[in-house]
Parts: C-alpha cells; structure tokens; sequence
C-alpha cells in the first residue's frame, strides 16, 4: 500500500531532476524575493544561476539555529502574515525561543508526508490511533493527528501525562496504534503493569510509532516484546516542519521523500560532504516550504544515507537511526534542551555563580535532569527554609524556561569540577 | 545593652557527600579551633553545618579564606540543668516570653548545660528573658 505511489517508487534518476528543478526554483525566488536569503547567497558569493545541477547545492551557504535566533521572531518569514496559518515554536540555544511559521500549502506538504509515512507502515482508514505527544507549541502532536485524520484513522488526541487515563481510553476505545516518545510507551507498560493491565491481552495496540528522543534497536525489541506490538521510528524537527519521515514495514531506515527534501551528510568540523554508508551531521534543505524556507539547514543529528534499495519498493533514500548528536544538546522526555540554556537562566539568578553541572538519569522510563550549581558565599543563609526556597526558586526558573522539570542541587563553591579549555557540564547516564 | 549576650554562630555549607563533613572538621583543625556545640541540619541534597565555637571571630575569617561558605549569626544561650526536667524549665521560661525558636540545640558536659537557639530577632528576645528574669549566657561564659 502506498500513499502516493508515483512520487513514492519514482525512479531515482526522475526523482533527482525533480529535486533539481525544485532547488533551483527555490533559490531563485529566495535570492530575488528575501533579504535574508539574497544577503546570505551574496555573502557566499553564489548566485542562482551558479546552480545547474543538483550537486551545486554545496555552493549554498549553510544555516544554523542561530540564524532563526538572529532573526527571532519572523525576519526570515517569506510570506506576510496573512498568509501564515500557524507557528510551533521550541528551544532556543539562548534567550528567545526557535520559532517556525507555516503556510496552508506548508501544513499541507507535512500532512502529505506524514501520510505516506504513516501508509508505509499499514497505519489508514479503520485504525485509531492515541496522539500522545504534546499537543501546543511542540510540533509533535498536531503534526501526528494532521497526518492520521489524513490516512482516514480515528484520532484520540490523548497528549502528554494522566498515564492510568490514557491506558482506560486505550482499552475503551480500542486503540489501535500510538504515537508518542519511546520512553514514555515503556512507562505506560509500566503502569499498565501496576494496574494489572496487560498490554497484550487487555488492548488492541499493534503499531508504534516512537521518536522525539533517540532510542537503540534494543529498546525497540524490548518495546515489542513486552507490549506484544510492532515500533517504528519517526524522525523530524520543528525547523524542517516537525515530525516527517518514519521507517517503512522494513524498519531499514527512515524514508525521506525526495519531492520534499534534499539530504546531505557533513563531517561537523570539516563540513566537507560524506557519500552515503558514512556517518556524519545530517543537512537538510526543505523544498516546498513557503513561510520559513531552510537551506542546507544543518540539524546536527548524526545519521547515516542508506541509499541501496528498500524491500517496500520506494525509491527515496533513506537514514539511519539517530545516533547522537554533533553540538551539546540534550534530549529530556521528549525536549530539546541545550547547556546553554541553563547557563542563560543561571546567569540570572544573583544567588549562583557561573559553575554548574547538568547530570541526566533516567529511573525507569522516565528523564531525570539535576542541575548541580554552585552558590554564592552572599545567599547562604544558616536557616535550611531559606535554602530550600532558593533551590525550589532555582528549579522553578530552570522548569520555566526549559519546559522540563528540573531539580536544582545546591553545591558550595569550588566543589565542582573546573575546567580548562572546553567545559564538559554535562553528565548523562543513561542507557539506551 | 544586649551586645554582650549574643553569642556568634558560625554557619557552613557543605554538600551532602561523603567525607565532606571530615573536610570542614580538618579545616577548623588546621585553624586550631575548638568546637563547643554544633549540629547539623540535613536537606534534600545539602547539609548546614551550625557550631559555637571559641573565637568565633577567627574562625571566620580563617574559613572564609579557605574558600568555604561560612556565616556568623547571633543566637541566643541560655544555662540549663543536667537532670531530668532541665529543658522544660528552658523551653517553658523561653515560650511564656512569647519568642519563638527557630532551631536550638544543646551543649552538655563537665556536670553544665546550655540551650543555644536562633529567633528572629535576638536583640528584642534577650531583651524579653532578661525582663523576665531568666539568666542568659553573655559570649564570654561560654
């Protein structure tokens, strides 16, 4: 079953002249149409019509997250406001949050992939699929119930927390698939088991489709076993649209549909270009975005291109599973959360100084963050009550601005390590 | 004037970890400084460590050079019997004055006693007890 077979099994050589024209057609209209992108191009001293084929993508300059930062909120918007249907916003490196914006057509495209996805993966018309995933300013929720009202699925849009309530609506309203992060369907398992609710018996979950977090092949084999059910990864960040591709029924590595993205692979210090089999930073430039157009977007996840040939007959190349990342950023339940972060909501806070630790655990299935900070000799106070209010204060801000709960952790100075040259504050202990 | 009844406190920081208590206590050694009464205040990840001690002054700036979080406050020291009943009396005499501790604990020893608590305001409560008549330790008793 395919969505949409002709774009979806078009042979490679068809599929690499579409991507072509698309390209072009999109540098054209940045360089004559946007500030932003023209000045961009100039700076690189590249020009539209330096584009004849597709590998002279490599000619383009490549953006980062500080660009949608340097131009927070809508300078790098390509369409006004009236035609800008939606924004997701998610973390920022520092200071102001990432923002994205969205066209109809915009909304349209996402739908459209997840669509496929979600068709290569036997998830369409007769399923009922739990949303459970944030539903807000997080691109994960509203992405997934677009693309599953799309395929003809019922849509619980269960969001995050309340886990006893999720597994009663499951169970009463015979869900067929869920789509959420991995660790969080672990912990439903969990609390299914407290319960006395059996996953496999009590439900009609089959069909799993996990991401938002980096996960191993074992914990999908431990998923599947436990919950008697098939998981699948999804892949996609706000900056190209949110969640996108997943995996087919292979489960041979995440489709990526050619009609919508060009794919690169980059070594992170050298940014020279890596062929396929080879492990490096994935770049992405999104070719039918209107509102927010991304060139050479570099995401900073490490994967692989698996180019061979895929059992399920699509043609579009394919990456592996998410192995880290190339820049410091955590994953807690699900968020985006970057050091920096941290150390910008520390510096605000007259009670601390500079030296932090960040220390991530996982009990469970479930993130834990603990932010070790030193204090300053001027907020001791001999009184436990007063300290224990700085600490929840603390934590409160961190929570406030990181969008994940935190535990500060008081330390006296000097007690944690210092570093020269490139600080290493974070401590992650978990295992996937 | 109650200047002479306030007795200095000293308070430390220290992180709720093994062998960090021994690190304050070696530091206090090496300044060659008695400890007459402390206890230790335990929390959700940290401890404060809160002691008399002979020339609190001293101590305090030796410690603080040592790069440890150290504070002096004033609390209060009242003698107590050591027999049964010796804390009632205290604590009775303390709460018809209408003052309220904040934490207090005990020193006892050499056949003497002694109650030392933190209030909020130490100046106003000596002020009460010694209008009421009970005997309040002045810094050089103890």
């Amino acid at each position: 079953m395919y969505w949409n077979q002709k774009i979806e099994c078009m042979p490679t050589g068809e599929l690499k002249k579409l991507q072509y024209e698309g390209l072009k057609q999109l540098v054209e209209r940045l360089y004559s149409f946007n500030t932003f992108y023209h000045d961009k191009m100039k700076a690189a001293n590249v020009r539209p019509n330096d584009i004849t084929s597709l590998s002279d993508i490599s000619k383009l300059p490549f953006m980062n997250k500080s660009d949608l930062r340097d131009n927070y909120p809508t300078k790098m918007f390509t369409s006004p406001r009236k035609d800008v249907v939606r924004y997701h916003v998610s973390s920022g490196t520092t200071g102001k949050p990432t923002l994205v914006g969205y066209t109809q057509n915009d909304i349209d495209f996402w739908t459209e992939s997840l669509a496929r996805a979600l068709t290569s993966i036997g998830i369409g018309d007769g399923d009922a699929i739990q949303v459970s995933y944030g539903y807000g300013l997080f691109t994960g929720g509203l992405g997934l119930h677009y693309g599953a009202e799309k395929v003809g699925a019922t849509v619980l849009p269960a969001s995050t927390g309340n886990t006893e309530r999720q597994l009663e609506l499951m169970i009463d309203l015979e869900i067929t698939a869920i789509a959420c992060t991995p660790s969080y369907l672990v912990h439903m398992g969990d609390v299914a088991k407290k319960m006395g609710i059996s996953m496999q018996k009590d439900t009609k979950l089959r069909k799993a489709v996990l991401g938002a977090e980096p996960w191993s092949d074992n914990m999908r084999s431990h998923i599947e076993k436990e919950l008697g059910i098939k998981a699948y990864d999804i892949y996609g960040t706000s900056e190209i649209s949110g969640p996108m591709f997943t995996e087919c029924k292979e489960k041979k590595g995440i489709h990526v549909w050619g009609d919508i993205a060009i794919m690169e692979i980059i070594d992170p210090d050298t940014e020279e270009s890596l062929g396929p089999g080879q492990e490096g930073e994935l770049v992405m430039t999104v070719l039918k975005k209107e509102a927010m157009p991304m060139i050479r977007y570099r995401i900073k996840d490490l994967t692989m291109i698996m180019d061979s040939e895929c059992g399920c007959g699509r043609t579009s190349p394919r990456i592996r599973r998410i192995t880290g990342r190339s820049d410091d950023m955590l994953i807690i339940r699900g968020i985006n959360v970057f050091p920096s972060q941290v150390e910008h909501t520390l510096m605000q806070i007259p009670e601390v100084c500079g030296q932090y630790m960040i220390v991530v655990d996982r009990e469970g299935a479930l993130d834990y963050m603990t932010v070790q900070v030193e204090l300053r000799p001027e907020a001791f106070s001999d009184k436990v009550d007063d300290m224990l209010k700085l600490k929840r204060r603390i934590s409160n801000e961190l929570k406030k601005y990181l969008n994940v709960a935190v535990e500060a952790e008081l330390m006296a100075p000097g007690s944690l390590p210092r570093f020269e040259g490139k600080a290493k504050r974070v401590v992650d202990r978990r295992k996937l | 004037m109650t200047d002479e009844y306030m007795i200095k406190q000293l308070s430390i920081f220290i992180n709720n970890e093994p062998g960090r208590l021994a690190q304050i206590a070696a530091a206090l050694k090496e300044c060659d400084i008695n400890i007459k009464a402390f206890n230790i205040a335990e929390s959700s990840g940290f401890g404060v460590f809160r002691a008399i001690v002979d020339d609190p002054d001293r101590a305090y700036k030796e410690l603080s050079k040592k790069g440890i979080i150290v504070k002096e406050t004033n609390v209060i020291a009242i003698p107590m019997m050591d027999r049964p009943g010796g804390l009632l009396e205290v604590s009775r005499a303390i709460g018809d004055a209408k003052i309220n501790i904040e934490y207090g604990y005990a020193y006892s020893g050499n056949g003497k006693a002694s109650f030392f608590f933190r209030v909020d305001d130490a100046t106003a409560a000596v002020g009460k007890l010694l209008a009421s008549g009970i005997r309040v330790l002045k810094g050089n008793e103890i």
